[in-house]
């Protein structure tokens, strides 16, 4: 599996991208008539997969829509596409029937049998919530004119975990947080997205840790409003405000140590250009110094979008299909600080 | 092993404490009425997961006693579901609906009903008529009940469904909607 450019949504053309680097819209579904995925047996899933490649290939989605079988995929295939966000890490590393349909600009990804039977999602860059919802919309109504989805008048989607009832949606921001990091008020937001009714996330989504600083912050009620509300309040109410609050922090620091800001900025710029092994965490924790050296216009020289795509290539699957091999752990560190001192140098 | 019940009444207990003091073990069980009245408060804000597991946990008991019935559509029992998280399918929904009910309450901030997108192929006149007469039948029984926090999403939702039924009475517009739309067996 190749992917020739960057994923389009790692771009800094999105509105809003200083904090916001993407945002996503899923849809959980479930096809009438079969056992959830967890309760079914594998004929059931296989059977799953074939009505929903037929639905999904069938109809004019996207352009270049693509079927990839998990299933029959190599481990590293795999993980190149966890690292891309199109699909789950439980999908990515699950043993029964799977699969993903990817449209060829990779915004679109269906995932089928992972918790729910589809897993629809959009991605984009920046905060464009909006078009993303319209967009997601327009692929659930196409795919349900096919399908007879699992639905109660009372519950709405009937979905595998009860917490995903009703709308079976879930907005998500990845959102790129130095600077609550750096003041140390990264706890505090999430004390407050509790109350807020919101999950905060590591940088792969549901049990993984955060890694340089990005998080994935996401609604957590699906029941009793409609898709429309959700969708203004989380952007219209709950981003702005996470947005500002780690405006103000970047703002604080500035201010009140900036001799601190610039040792974390310029010593994370030291390292990535000299170190010979590097670990991908490490790299994406200096990645995120460096992103915001420029964003706070403290570093020169150094092209964001350089950046955001070695985010992504510091990762171990990307590592490893641009270098055209498997490679041990320790062959990777190497890799991954040459790559590195390249390109910033 | 049956699970305490509160020290103060035949309800099972949701509030334990245990506590050790030069080497005395005593246990308090209380029930959610008892431990109100002892002051003991649950924390409001908790991760969804957490809130779901200490929901469970709690209402054990009542959910032991119901947990022999089983998913007709694919034999699920609720006991499976309190272990693994996860419904086994559609029909999970209705077959243990008295006790998932409190609890997607609870995960999903009140809210009962959903009020979001509605497939085309679900929104027949049928099933509107269906889902009308049921909501009718809840709200009566939520005014006497006196459940009024409850009557007023009931009476939301209605008006949502059919402009037409909204009245001013708190009664009215039940009754409105179940004269105008599909008679109600009472």
């Amino acid at each position: 599996m190749k992917f020739s450019t960057p994923g389009p949504w790692l771009s800094d053309d999105g509105p809003d991208t200083d904090v916001v680097m993407s945002c996503r819209v899923r849809l959980a579904r479930n096809i009438a008539g079969f056992p959830f995925v967890g309760r079914a047996n594998d004929a059931q899933r296989r059977e799953i997969l074939r009505i929903a490649q037929q639905v999904v290939l069938s109809l004019d989605l996207a352009d270049g829509m693509f079927w990839v079988d998990l299933s029959h995929s190599p481990a590293r295939d795999r993980q190149l596409l966890m690292e891309r966000h199109l699909i789950s890490r439980h999908l990515a590393e699950a043993e029964f029937p799977r699969a993903v349909a990817v449209s060829g600009d990779e915004t679109l990804s269906i995932m089928v049998n992972e918790e729910d039977h589809l897993r629809m999602q959009v991605l984009g860059p920046g905060i464009g919530l909006s078009d993303l919802m319209d967009r997601i919309n327009e692929v659930d109504d196409a795919i349900e004119s096919r399908l007879d989805f699992a639905f109660s008048q009372r519950w709405g989607y009937l979905t595998a975990c009860p917490t995903n009832v009703g709308a079976g949606i879930r907005l998500s921001v990845m959102m790129h947080l130095p600077g609550l990091k750096l003041t140390g008020e990264i706890d505090r937001l999430r004390r407050a997205a509790k109350d807020l009714h919101l999950a905060v996330r590591g940088y792969y989504g549901e049990g993984s840790e955060s890694a340089g600083d990005f998080y994935q912050v996401s609604n957590q009620i699906t029941l009793g409003r409609s898709e429309q509300d959700l969708l203004a309040e989380f952007r219209d109410r709950i981003l702005p405000q996470i947005i500002e609050y780690e405006q103000h922090a970047r703002q604080m620091l500035v201010e009140r140590n900036p001799t601190l800001l610039d040792d974390r900025i310029n010593r994370a710029v030291g390292i990535l250009r000299s170190a010979h092994l590097l670990g991908a965490e490490e790299a994406m924790k200096l990645l995120s110094r460096v992103r915001l050296g420029i964003r706070l216009k403290r570093l020169h020289g150094i092209d964001l979008n350089k950046v955001n795509h070695l985010l992504l290539q510091v990762q171990s699957a990307h590592l490893q299909q641009s270098i055209g091999a498997d490679l041990n752990p320790d062959q990777r560190r190497e890799a991954r600080a040459k790559l590195v001192r390249e390109a910033l140098s | 092993m049956n699970p305490p019940k509160c020290d103060h009444c035949d309800e099972p207990a949701v509030v334990h404490e245990v506590t050790l003091k030069n080497g005395i073990k005593s246990e308090i069980h209380l029930c959610q009425e008892h431990a109100r009245e002892a002051g003991v408060s649950m924390p409001t804000h908790q991760p969804i997961n957490q809130l779901l597991s200490q929901f469970v946990i709690s209402h054990s008991a009542k959910a032991r006693a119901k947990s022999k019935k089983t998913c007709p559509g694919c034999g699920m029992t609720f006991g499976r579901f309190r272990q693994s998280g996860a419904l086994g399918c559609a029909d999970c929904y209705e077959t243990f609906e008295q006790q998932l009910a409190p609890l997607i309450e609870r995960a999903q901030n009140g809210a009962t009903h959903h009020r979001g997108k509605t497939p085309v192929r679900a929104g027949s006149s049928v099933d509107r008529q269906l889902l009308i007469t049921q909501l009718v039948k809840e709200l009566d029984q939520a005014v006497g009940a006196e459940q009024y926090e409850r009557a007023a999403q009931l009476r939301d939702r209605l008006r949502d469904l059919n402009p037409g039924t909204a009245g001013n009475g708190p009664g009215d517009r039940g009754r409105t909607a179940s004269s105008e739309t599909a008679p109600t067996d009472s």
